[in-house]
């Protein structure tokens, strides 16, 4: 009988690493599938803690969009796990956007930690991925074309000016880098989720493709595995020939269908993941079951890059923001609720003009989730909550603007209401101060002609 | 024709943000009959999805059987990135709603 890959390691060269959080600090890590992983002999603990998904906000803004107690809670697990086994820990895209705030933060933890747990001296190391608008602008002026990815238009002047803030998506390079330095620890920046395990896979000298695929499918943790649960710590396994990957918790397993369909999340395609440096062409991928919970990978193909392109990602501000809502229960005012609206941006537009600010109507039970692409967009609810958001210079002309486009909708004048006390029902008749409106401006890749260019690293020592 | 819903078909439906400009779709089955079932019928073609979501078809970018994990998976642009004012779903995690609905001829 197979020997579970939790119990023993399933060839004389391997790698091993346990994933606690696919997302570092944005839910805390669930202690005891950690602490069952950090059993298995784990050789690193590695977790990537930054997303795109966040939207545009934290990036512009550089805040977190984590509390400051769940990113300390897990760096706690982490750290403490991997200095107590001797064994490395690698974060990737600190703080949720990889900005260079957010990797100085998560080494301000570190340090403190060290220092409150009175760990034994170890090497500490992290790298920066900010890219300054003056190198891009300066690349741009000098011929670099920056192409945009998913169907942009190059990188023009004018979008580089409305951009606050750029990260690089950074490759295996620099944590190879670190580890060769003798990092027992390391912070980094923007980066590929993948690099983050392939890195110390790369350096241990497993093959390219096998390292790479290792990294796509630690990087969510608990998401490659069954039943749904997320948080969870999974243990990876890499040998010379093939990658497995097995769930620790009780009620999870990592199953051929749970591994592969995994491999396409959040991704456009299946079959091929891009890094800096190249891609993994996965069509070739054979899946098998080695154990009850344990997936077995062979087959993904390495295909390195004619030349190097570095991710970049960017966010810039549009605007102050105040958001309120409100509440309809008239048959007659939902069925013409756009109507409604089209009063209250007139009398907007009376006081403020057509331009200079934005007004934005999301109407919840019709189409508040899914805008244009809802099929069912004619047949609202019986009651409907309509978010009214406004996008000004100032926070003054915002709340304005807000409260205009909110309170306008009570005096909306339909002909042949019923109700003429009130169009729309308050729940609250304020309007509330938002967070500032970004947008992602850049989503574009520059050639580099060295993969450490844009990422400089630090090493220094931390505990006592 | 007997008909049944995707719903009753496929084990997992659900959609995400790939990158900020785009949301990919996955249907999941856990058994190959179902899979070659729905491919075979066109219910989830690129027509179909176009008519579903009423999208012009220069809208999906992509658009796969993919085999080994018995998925069909597709992706669309968005008019506007991920997070923009206005958008309603930053993570894109609740546009498969339609889907659930969909009918599948030939099914049993």
């Amino acid at each position: 009988m197979t020997v579970s890959i939790a119990h023993q390691r399933s060839a004389n060269r391997t790698l091993r690493i346990v994933c606690p959080n696919g997302h570092l600090g944005f839910a805390p890590i669930k202690p005891d599938s950690l602490a069952k992983g950090l059993t298995c002999e784990p050789d690193l603990i590695c977790a990537d803690s930054g997303s795109c998904d966040i939207g545009p906000g934290p990036l512009g803004s550089d805040i977190s969009s984590s509390p400051l107690a769940w990113q300390t809670h897990d760096l706690e697990l982490m750290l403490l796990g991997a200095r107590r086994l001797g064994v490395p820990m690698i974060v990737g895209s600190a703080g949720d956007t990889g900005s260079n705030s957010r990797v100085d933060l998560f080494v301000r933890i570190i340090q403190d930690l060290a220092r409150k747990h009175a760990l034994p001296k170890f090497r500490l190391g992290w790298f920066y991925s900010e890219v300054p608008k003056a190198l891009i602008s300066e690349t741009m002026a000098t011929g670099g074309a920056i192409e945009g990815l998913d169907g942009r238009a190059p990188l023009d002047p004018q979008t580089v000016a409305a951009t606050d803030r750029v990260v690089a998506v950074a490759g295996v390079h620099p944590f190879m880098a670190l580890l060769d330095q003798g990092a027992d620890v390391i912070i980094g920046g923007r980066s590929s989720d993948c690099a983050i395990f392939a890195a110390p896979a790369l350096r241990a000298g497993f093959p390219e493709a096998l390292a790479y695929y290792y990294g796509k499918v630690l990087e969510c943790a608990s998401f490659c595995a069954e039943p749904y649960a997320g948080k969870e710590s999974v243990l990876g396994e890499i040998t010379m020939e093939d990658v497995k990957v097995t769930a620790l918790l009780p009620e999870q397993r990592c199953t051929i269908a749970s591994v592969a369909g995994h491999a396409m999340y959040e991704r456009t395609n299946p079959y091929f993941e891009h890094f800096l440096g190249g891609h993994i062409d996965m069509s070739e991928c054979a899946y098998e079951q080695y154990d009850e919970r344990t997936c077995r990978i062979t087959g993904p193909r390495f295909v390195p890059a004619a030349d190097l392109r570095v991710k970049l990602e960017g966010a810039g501000k549009l605007g102050e923001r105040y958001v309120g809502m409100v509440g309809v229960r008239d048959p007659y005012t939902i069925a013409n609720i756009d109507a409604v609206i089209a009063w209250a941006r007139r009398q907007a537009c009376e006081r403020f003009g057509e331009t200079g600010y934005e007004l934005h109507y999301s109407v919840y039970g019709r189409d508040g989730v899914m805008g244009a692409l809802e099929p069912l967009r004619d047949k609202p609810g019986h009651e409907l909550c309509v978010v009214v958001q406004s996008i000004a210079p100032s926070r003054e002309m915002a709340e304005e603007v807000c409260m205009i486009g909110l309170r306008q909708m009570f005096y909306a004048r339909l002909p042949q209401v019923k109700g003429t006390a009130g169009g729309v029902a308050f729940a609250l008749d304020e309007v509330l101060a938002a967070s500032p409106a970004y947008r992602w401006t850049i989503n574009h890749a520059m050639r580099v002609s060295d993969p450490m260019a844009l990422f400089e690293t630090t090493i220094m020592e931390a505990g006592v | 024709m007997a008909k049944r819903k995707l719903f009753d078909l496929a084990k997992t439906i659900r959609s995400k943000n790939a990158g900020v400009d785009r949301i990919t779709f996955d249907v999941i089955f856990t058994d190959r009959a179902n899979y070659d079932l729905v491919c075979g019928s066109g219910a989830l073609s690129r027509e179909s999805v176009c008519r579903i979501f009423g999208i012009p078809s220069s809208r999906i970018t992509d658009h796969v059987h993919f085999d080994p994990a018995l998925a069909i998976k597709f992706t669309i642009s968005r008019t506007m990135p991920s997070g923009s004012p206005g958008d309603g779903d930053i993570f894109g995690s609740q546009q498969y709603g339609p889907l659930l609905d969909v009918e599948v001829a030939g099914a049993t």
